[in-house]
């Protein structure tokens, strides 16, 4: 049961890493992504065609595809979700989720029903482990994983916390209009976080694709629980994403242990008692008005 | 003249079927008396492809109320489809004969929405969106748990076998026409009076709503469970015709592409809209359909294009330039001017 | 030598009103020019036309001669025209010496960094790491007049100078733009309701009424009563007492 336990805590530095695309894009533009989970199965499938088709080593094929998908990401903000969000709050819903089925079925016709996976090239990783002090047994895979998930958490933070973009983007955030009128150019700040923010899913998709088999129609389930675990951790905040996907990741390695199907339910399970607390807590019973918005604070993160 | 003035109420008519409504109303009774006569004169193929397009109108018309009217994007009514189905299936193993099965079926799923939107309903926007997409995988997990249901493989509702094929054809056929024209007439009612105008106004300000007296979560519960238990009867119409279930299939996501598209390519907030969508899918379905996942991304592509250049959908476009409205869903106000004689009603 | 800031017959709808109709005015070099009107007159829709926050109907914004009317409102204030928003809309959970560096980052280049705001406002100097929802009204004005100022305008536009500050905190801000005023060549453009307040530090005063600019002149010359019947549209000669 505690290696049952300490697979969900590292299995919640990938689903940080997933989760930090759409948080930041949340926060930023406040619109929820619903393609994030296919956009991270593109860039998995990215990597793959470049390993298997390209013959390319995967530490390549990633470091191609993450500027890659940062340019997406770019131009799908200018394109696709600017206009969207101008709209009201229905049409990027909408929106999102026709992106999320062309790529889905996209990514179908071009490489077929085959799962796909990375696993046979990254050599040793992909099983091999290291034996704690006290017996615990700990994927060298999931455990590089969570390191990187610190790693690339810290970043984002001095991102935002240090760098002129980072204010940049913080103020935007807070208040467009404001921001616009501090010469910042709200239109710009939004296409570099929907850069990052696809860059992640993309990185995410790369690290999805080395512990698991991946297949076209895999993102819906990604963007699943990456809303879970942001909505766990508290939304609006960076660390308390890896917090959310830590407890999602416990609770759905624990309830492996009861049924195969009792990942998938414990996971779910988690979430909906969480979202009934904070709404008992808040006690917002009218107007249908959002609870989750109180929560809406982009803190210092 | 200022735009406020007191106006006596003797000058003011209030018309609820303006512009040849009321003929709309009856040649659309017409067309389903038509309709349900169809099956002695038709050949059993077309009587299978009107089912199908019945279930596509149903399910646009029932996403339609909640999107175009009560401002709610939900993505996962799948749930009902499929949780409706199961239940009819549970219900036939338990001995309740097929169609009163099937009503059953749909009337749970109407019930499950119905405790879930105490809870739902408090959510907004994107997270009800996700929320409804997470409660639609939880129910087909949970579904799957079944041992009836036999995990991926599913079950048939093989009680139907037992009825003769053109009788199973032509029943379910009624069903599903009967289903389609109860909820499109329940709709239409609704959208008329005043809870319609009530869901309307939480589309639009759900504070300012608030304000006037609305109430707000009865509505919006009320429209709620009235599109859950119309997908339900959508989903067990589908299990009629199908005969088998399949888990993944009753509860997957391409249902609510197929809902997006035709309300969005027919028309968000127009009554008549998701009808032409539905059609409109219908003979997509027939031409194109084999080509499997392009097919797909297309119509995922071409709602997207449509959301963003076109929002008001085919009907809406045709209807802002021709003036026409079919089925009035709204009143139109005349004021007479004091000058004017006064009119024999 | 072209004017800071020069409108031409503009005009702004909100909603189906006209707030702005026919607005033309011409701000010289370095002078404090007060904008005064009763509530609902389009002072704060002029002045966020001018910015560039919303949209113009018709007619010309002038920007040291050149043509801004189309130009989006963070293009603006890099070409010098910075505006001080009406209710401050500070950057809340970012500190003060962050809401300094963002319009610092991305306005215009110029005398007044970090170090020479921090020196005008010290009021500001042990405040500068706390979150700016943490102060006091007047605090925040000052950080928001001090956050204009780090975009180096050449026209600084403020709107509702003293709206919701106690009268020491009002002095304090005004005695800031004084101090300010003998420091370089800014132009402003006040909005205040303060009347003896506007009187007092503008050069000109111009007062609006239901869009429209009704009266202009020095503040030397034109008289409180002159001002108020404009402001509140009385045709009579006859002041209230």
């Amino acid at each position: 049961m505690i290696d049952a336990a300490i697979q969900g805590l590292l299995l919640g530095g990938y689903y940080a890493i997933l989760a930090a695309g759409l948080s930041l894009m949340f926060g930023v533009m406040r619109f929820i992504n619903l393609a994030h989970g296919d956009l991270a199965v593109a860039g998995a499938y990215g990597v793959l065609f470049g390993v298997l088709t390209l013959g390319l080593p995967v530490w390549a094929a990633v470091l191609a595809m993450l500027p890659l998908m940062a340019a997406l990401g770019w131009l799908l903000q200018r394109w696709l979700f600017a206009r969207a969000l101008r709209a009201g709050f229905l049409l990027p819903l909408l929106v999102t989720f026709g992106l999320g089925a062309v790529l889905q079925n996209g990514l179908y016709g071009v490489f077929g029903s085959d799962t796909l996976s990375l696993g046979n090239h990254i050599g040793a990783l992909s099983w091999a482990s290291w034996t704690l002090p006290g017996g615990v047994v700990v994927g060298q895979l999931p455990a590089l994983t969570f390191l990187l998930a610190l790693a690339v958490l810290g970043g984002l933070q001095c991102l935002l916390s240090r760098t002129r973009l980072g204010r940049a983007i913080r103020a935007t955030a807070t208040d467009a209009e404001a921001a616009q009128l501090c010469g910042v150019d709200a239109g710009r700040v939004h296409r570099a976080a929907g850069a990052i923010a696809v860059s992640l899913a993309g990185l995410a998709g790369a690290l999805l694709a080395m512990r698991a088999l991946v297949n076209p129609y895999a993102g819906p389930a990604q963007l699943i629980t990456a809303f879970e675990a942001v909505v766990i951790g508290g939304i609006g905040s960076l660390w308390g994403t890896l917090a959310g996907g830590i407890v999602l990741g416990v609770a759905q390695s624990l309830g492996a242990l009861v049924t195969p199907q009792g990942f998938d339910l414990a996971g779910h399970a988690a979430f909906l008692l969480v979202l009934v607390a904070r709404l008992a807590g808040a006690r917002r019973f009218q107007l249908g008005k959002p609870a989750l918005r109180t929560y809406l604070k982009w803190r210092r993160a | 003249m200022s735009a406020t003035a007191i106006v006596d109420a003797e000058r003011v008519t209030v018309d609820r079927w303006p512009q040849g409504g009321r003929r709309a109303a009856v040649a659309c009774l017409v067309v389903l008396a038509g309709l349900a006569v169809l099956p002695f004169a038709a050949s059993g193929w077309m009587v299978d492809k009107l089912t199908m397009l019945f279930v596509f109108m149903l399910l646009a018309a029932m996403w339609n109320l909640l999107a175009g009217y009560a401002g709610v994007v939900s993505v996962g009514q799948q749930a009902f489809f499929g949780v409706a189905a199961y239940f009819a299936l549970r219900a036939v193993a338990g001995g309740m004969p097929p169609y009163a099965a099937l009503l059953a079926g749909a009337v749970g799923a109407a019930a499950v929405a119905w405790v879930m939107s105490f809870f739902l309903l408090r959510l907004k926007d994107g997270e009800f969106a996700i929320a409804t997409w997470v409660v639609a995988e939880a129910l087909r997990i949970l579904v799957m748990l079944d041992p009836m249901v036999q995990g991926e493989t599913g079950t048939s509702l093989i009680a139907l076998n037992n009825v003769e094929p053109q009788l199973r054809r032509n029943l379910g056929y009624w069903f599903a026409l009967v289903s389609l024209a109860t909820a499109g007439i329940a709709a239409f009612v609704l959208v008329r009076r005043r809870v319609g105008s009530a869901a309307q106004a939480i589309r639009d300000d759900d504070e300012a709503a608030a304000a006037v007296g609305v109430r707000v979560f009865v509505t919006r519960q009320a429209i709620f469970v009235l599109a859950a238990f119309g997908c339900g009867l959508a989903g067990v119409a589908w299990l009629a015709s199908a005969i088998t279930f399949l888990p993944r299939t009753h509860f997957g996501v391409q249902w609510t592409v197929f809902m997006l598209f035709m309300v969005l390519v027919g028309g968000l907030r127009s009554f008549e809209g998701p009808f032409v969508g539905a059609l409109l899918l219908f003979a997509l379905q027939e031409l194109a359909g084999d080509f499997g996942a392009w097919y797909l991304a297309g119509l995922g592509a071409v709602a997207i294009l449509f959301a963003l250049y076109l929002p008001d959908g085919l009907w809406g476009w045709v209807r802002a330039r021709a003036g026409w409205t079919f089925l009035p869903t709204g009143v139109r106000i005349s004021v007479r001017r004091a000058s004017d004689p006064p009119t024999q009603t | 030598m072209s004017a800071p800031l020069e409108v031409g017959d503009l005009s702004a709808r909100h909603g189906g009103l006209h707030a702005v109709r026919g607005v033309s005015l011409r701000l010289h070099a370095a002078e404090a020019v007060a904008l005064v009107g009763a509530n609902g007159a389009g002072k704060s829709t002029l002045l966020r036309t001018l910015a560039g926050t919303h949209p113009a109907a018709t007619g010309r914004v002038l920007l040291q001669g050149v043509d801004v009317t189309s130009r989006a409102a963070h293009e603006r204030v890099r070409m010098g025209l910075a505006l001080v928003p009406e209710g401050r809309r500070l950057f809340g959970d970012m500190t003060v010496r962050e809401n300094l560096l963002v319009a610092g980052e991305n306005g215009r280049r110029g005398p007044w960094t970090l170090a020479a705001v921090l020196d005008a406002l010290p009021a500001l100097r042990p405040l500068a790491g706390l979150p700016a929802q943490a102060l006091s009204g007047g605090q925040r004005q000052a950080v928001a007049i001090g956050r204009a100022l780090m975009a180096n305008p050449e026209v600084l536009l403020i709107d509702e100078v003293s709206l919701g500050l106690s009268p020491l905190a009002v002095q304090t801000v005004y005695d800031s733009l004084s101090a300010l005023r003998q420091h370089g060549a800014t132009t402003l453009l006040l909005v205040e309701q303060d009347l003896d307040r506007a009187l007092a530090f503008a050069d000109r005063v111009l007062c609006m009424r239901e869009g429209a600019i009704v009266l202009e002149g020095d503040a030397k010359e034109l008289s409180r009563d002159a001002i108020t019947q404009a402001y509140f549209g009385l045709e009579s000669s006859e002041a209230a007492a």
